[in-house]
């Protein structure tokens, strides 16, 4: 790898993590993270490829309050690298993406306990009404969540370069891999069940269940059941007593 | 004296600024430094005297926690009491901390279902079911549906915020964030409910019977073969479901994936996955 690849992929790296804490952009998302990275390793197909994968595995994947979840930016970059610069599958590649979510979350729960002290020292500035001070604190804690996945990533980009890591992904037995592989195509349950969780609406059930029959007996693809979900979402807003109570009665009145 | 009053170019700031929320979230007070560096624009322009700023400054560095793009119409109303009490109106510290605790709660519990549960898992299999054909169509369409969707919901939320004003304390117990919070959750559960059909895959080849037909082939039946004339995705199904109950029981979500990833392998030695 040159130097400005390695610079590049620092750069990307860097963006995943903060976009990681910041939840705006997405750019922590597999489907962005392994994508940049790969147009950075000039094999962006393989990039896309392998986000599409991770993405489906991370699509449960979210930081609801305080709690944090997995950490998609560190497993999606660093994946990625493996892959394309230790050539290695795409099933290699999701098999090292769990283990690294992981650690990636530690990391970022690690940083963003360090960032308690930016939060004093934002107080402090706050005392004598430092506008740039308190800036200063917020950005530099933005920063070190760029560096927690740009370090890590560079770290990987040199030494997959070397042969050792490719040695180390080679000498896991074919049993594994496979078994992986397989375990990839049940793992996004995982996934869909944190999602549904977090409806916690049991009364709405119904339609997840009407979503499973649906689909297993028709070849509607996905953009047809976005479209049919919001159609029932109507409706079911339209024709709810709960949301008509008030016309019901007036009608009643009307009648008397 | 003059009233003072936001101008157009503090809200844009305000804005922008808004980009960055959890840049410095912390396990003390969560967002509170990216809440006050987004009212900064605000604070600047409505106080001119240090101890006013200072005092600013120390009631948008309290706890602060929601979902980051619904706390734009918090932002917006936050700033619209810092000018009434600019002005001089009689509003005290307490006043908008309240108004900030008592929005911040029931928002997030609106926008982590509209955005998390429905919007970018919708957003995101749909873009992934593309990428896995290799194409760029696939990332580009989830990251900017994705983003318009997101900073419309900013820019326009820290408007009507900052244009209404306490009033959307009011409009909140309204029936029309609820009627919102249910249709994406019908939405999200419905689309769940697909996914869990189709874009999972658990194959169980383990062979039940095995005879020569009349015609001379051998007709082979397996586990799987069974299960999907009954149902096809049953075994998806019930996963999901126990994982559900396993994550409701406070089982963490790495493990459970490792758990997982067990089964696959083991599974694939005994043969009995494929």
């Amino acid at each position: 790898m040159s130097t400005f690849e390695i610079v590049m992929v620092a750069i990307v790296a860097a963006i995943c993590g903060m976009g990681s804490v910041l939840d705006e952009g997405q750019t922590h998302r597999p489907l962005i993270a392994c994508t940049l990275i790969g147009l950075v390793l000039g094999d962006v197909k393989t990039g896309i490829i392998l986000g599409g994968t991770l993405e489906l595995m991370a699509l449960g994947w979210m930081n609801v309050g305080a709690s944090m979840a997995p950490d998609a930016a560190l497993a999606s970059v660093v994946s990625t690298i493996l892959v394309i610069v230790g050539h290695q599958s795409i099933g290699a590649g999701i098999a090292v993406a769990i283990p690294i979510a992981a650690a990636g979350q530690v990391l970022t729960i690690f940083v963003r306990t360090i960032t308690v002290f930016f939060q004093h020292l934002a107080d402090k500035y706050a005392e004598s009404s430092n506008f740039k001070g308190i800036e200063l604190c917020h950005f530099i804690a933005l920063l070190l969540q760029g560096l927690r996945v740009a370090l890590p990533a560079v770290l990987v980009a040199v030494a997959a370069e070397t042969g050792l890591v490719t040695d180390l992904l080679n000498a896991i037995p074919d049993v594994v891999t496979r078994g992986l592989q397989i375990a990839g195509g049940f793992i996004v349950v995982v996934g869909y069940a944190m999602v549904i969780n977090m409806m916690s609406a049991k009364y709405l059930m119904p339609f997840f269940f009407l979503g499973f029959v649906v689909a297993a007996f028709t070849g509607i693809n996905l953009v047809g059941f976005g479209i049919v979900g919001a159609v029932l979402a109507v409706l079911y807003i339209q024709l709810n007593p709960k949301y008509n109570a008030k016309s019901v009665a007036v009608e009643e009145i009307d009648e008397l | 004296m003059e009233d003072k009053k936001l101008t157009k170019k503090d809200l844009n700031s305000m804005f922008f600024r808004s980009w960055f929320l959890l840049g410095s979230f912390n396990f003390e007070r969560m967002q509170s430094i990216g809440f006050c560096v987004t009212l900064i624009p605000a604070i600047k322009r409505l106080y001119s005297k240090k101890e006013d700023q200072r005092e600013a400054l120390k009631r948008h560095l309290e706890f602060f926690n929601t979902q980051p793009f619904i706390s734009a119409p918090i932002m917006g109303v936050t700033a619209a009491m810092e000018e009434q009490k600019a002005n001089g109106q009689p509003i005290d510290d307490a006043t908008i901390s309240g108004v900030k605790v008592g929005l911040m709660g029931p928002l997030a519990g609106v926008g982590d279902p509209i955005y998390w549960g429905t919007l970018r898992p919708v957003l995101a299999a749909l873009g992934a079911s593309i990428a896995l054909t290799g194409s760029i169509v696939g990332p580009l369409l989830f990251f900017i549906l994705f983003n318009v969707c997101r900073l419309a919901t900013k820019w326009y939320g820290l408007k009507y915020g900052y244009e209404k004003g306490t009033e959307i304390v009011s409009d909140m117990s309204g029936n029309r964030l609820r009627k919102l919070t249910e249709s994406a959750s019908i939405l999200g559960l419905f689309v769940m409910g697909a996914l869990v059909s189709k874009w999972t895959s658990i194959n169980v080849p383990l062979v039940v019977s095995k005879y020569t037909g009349t015609d001379g082939k051998e007709v082979i039946t397996t586990v799987q073969m069974i299960l999907d004339q009954l149902m096809p995705g049953l075994l998806p199904l019930l996963l999901t479901f126990l994982c559900m109950r396993l994550l409701k029981k406070k089982v963490n979500a790495i493990a459970l994936i490792f758990a997982l990833f067990a089964v696959g392998i083991i599974g694939y030695a005994l043969g009995v996955l494929a």
